[in-house]
């Protein structure tokens, strides 16, 4: 029985235990046993059991397991956001949105490998060793959420949360053709989650398809009394059914979709900007004149944040110490020791920004961008209703061919970071192949537009129907 | 542009310990990085007010109720050195 229901999408092995004709415990099983046989290392760690008790075929997630990011504060299970730091750390509580979705009916099938503390494109940061893409495991999944990406299009799990910062859900669900949401800002909790820039960190969901998309999305927002930026979600989200997209007008922004995009992505691209003109929708082109600086303002901003962040991790509370001697010494060999490369020149970056003498020329005109960057979606919203663009300027890379050009990689992010300073949604769905990899087209639209996001991706996924099962293994 | 001066000066601040490799790795990589960003600097941004948050939100609030926090030694367990009362750590002057 297991192979058959290993292949349904994570909404309809739910529906089946809803409906009493498979069981939640079968389920866990047949996962776990297909998790354990991952070869990507996608997974840091895997549940030895499902949940004991409750009838998951009256939850509404129906018993399906799931994959969280490695970030994702999990209570007396390893937590440590890809870094040798937090190594062995068990927190003593559990973040908001796993315990959302564990009470919803998706408990936890493993923690998945990541960027150490979701600093990276490419999963290779992570202090557990890079992920492979299922696609070709001579290749990057991309990152930060990599595991969680690689798990889910190798189907090694039903579905999975990641966070996205400056695109670490979007790009590797692009990279792994699977679907992915950075929510607005707010939407969904932080509390829990380890923090990498505060003002930019949202977890979502990467999935098979739009809708366990949006039927895993549904289930993690609301306000939460600890995370006094998070927000009640207005309105339902519902599960998407849109057939045509008549009447919604989508803007192109050239600076997203021209210079520095790969040919064979650009055709993707092009072929799903004429799917969505077959079902109805306009495209027009609509401006986002400061995108050039959005890559300067986020490799500003976040690691800022992240400096600030991460002096948290010192050797006194949790994780690892290193060193002899004095208080001083033991801090500084206990950051030398634990922290990668990338984490490094990020603290430096940030910590260089926020310095005496650089604060108001760096940091401070970063914000000032940042405020430019919002005003741009806000113009272009009044023009079109949603923005497409695609994801990653190319396919997934080799693994091992930019880890030498920091600055390479940060570029190759243009595509995702706008979206994150400004606080809005955006999804990113396969569009179709080229040489033999998927590639990513992103839909973004105004705060709190997920329903609009989710319907119109549905639609199009409709249309472009794309066929993951290639990269599942059997 | 960034020297080794002041990338030994912010790694001090960042309480990080670089070894002589990484300071020659670090002001080579920081300062490609940094030349990049500082494109900014070219950008007329007069009158415009930072963005520090999206959200427009104000102060969030609660009733000031006492409420149970996360029991001490649980608070404790993860440390790498504690003992009954609090976090053990080396003298500043040892």
């Amino acid at each position: 029985m297991s192979d058959d229901v290993l292949d349904l999408s994570a909404a309809a092995a739910g529906a089946r235990v809803q409906a009493g004709e498979l069981s939640a415990a079968e389920l866990f099983s047949a996962w776990r046993e297909r998790a354990a046989s991952d070869d990507l290392n996608a997974f840091l760690w895997l549940a030895e059991e499902g949940p004991e008790g409750g009838d998951a075929s009256s939850s509404p997630l129906g018993g399906v397991p799931l994959a969280v990011k490695d970030l994702f504060c999990t209570e007396g299970v390893p937590s440590a956001a890809g870094s040798r730091i937090l190594e062995g750390y068990r927190p003593p509580y559990t973040a908001t949105v796993v315990d959302q979705l564990r009470k919803a009916g998706a408990p936890l099938l493993g923690k998945t490998n990541m960027d150490e503390f979701a600093m990276g494109s490419s999963n290779e940061n992570s202090g557990f060793g890079p992920v492979k893409n299922p696609w070709d495991d001579t290749r990057v999944p991309g990152g930060s959420s990599g595991g969680s990406a690689a798990a889910v299009a190798a189907g090694l799990a039903p579905w999975a949360i990641g966070t996205d910062t400056g695109g670490s859900i979007r790009q590797p669900a692009a990279l792994c053709g699977i679907v992915g949401l950075k929510p607005t800002y707010g939407a969904c909790s932080r509390y829990g989650m380890i923090a990498f820039a505060s003002s930019l960190d949202q977890a979502g969901p990467l999935t098979r398809d739009v809708t366990d998309c949006a039927l895993l999305f549904s289930h993690m927002t609301g306000r939460d009394p600890r995370d006094s930026t998070s927000l009640e979600f207005p309105g339902e989200v519902a599960l998407p059914s849109a057939e045509r997209l008549d009447g919604l007008r989508f803007g192109v922004p050239p600076e997203l979709s021209g210079e520095g995009i790969e040919p064979g992505v650009r055709e993707v691209f092009d072929q799903a900007l004429a799917r969505i003109e077959e079902l109805g929708g306009e495209v027009t082109e609509v401006a986002l004149p400061h995108s050039n600086e959005a890559i300067s303002a986020y490799y500003l901003i976040a690691p800022a944040e992240a400096s600030a962040n991460l002096a948290r991790f010192d050797g006194v509370r949790y994780g690892q110490r290193k060193g002899h001697g004095d208080l001083l010494s033991m801090y500084e060999e206990t950051r030398e020791q634990g922290f990668g490369a990338e984490v490094k020149r990020r603290i430096l970056i940030g910590t260089y920004a926020l310095s005496s003498g650089y604060y108001d020329a760096l940091y401070g005109r970063a914000l000032r961008v940042r405020t430019r960057i919002a005003d741009d979606f806000r113009s272009a919203f009044e023009k079109v209703d949603l923005i497409v663009t695609p994801t990653s300027p190319t396919v997934a890379f080799g693994l091992g061919e930019r880890t030498d050009d920091p600055l390479a990689m940060y570029l190759s992010d243009f595509c995702t970071v706008p979206m994150p300073l400004a606080g809005i949604p955006a999804i990113s769905i396969p569009g179709g192949m080229s040489d033999g990899l998927p590639v990513g087209v992103q839909l973004a639209g105004p705060a709190f537009s997920e329903p609009q996001i989710l319907d119109a991706a549905y639609a199009l996924e409709q249309a472009v129907g794309f066929d993951g099962s290639a990269a599942r293994h059997a | 542009m960034i020297d080794r001066e002041q990338v030994l000066h912010v790694a001090r601040l960042a309480r990080l310990r670089l070894t002589d490799e990484e300071v020659d790795q670090m002001t080579g990589e920081l300062s490609s990085i940094l030349d990049h960003i500082e494109r900014i600097s070219a950008l007329d941004l007069e009158g415009v007010e930072p963005t520090s948050h999206v959200v427009e939100l104000e102060n969030v609030l609660r009733p000031d109720e006492p409420r149970p926090s996360l029991p001490r030694e649980v608070a404790l367990a993860e440390a790498p050195d504690a003992d009954d009362t609090g976090f053990r750590v080396p003298s500043p002057g040892a």
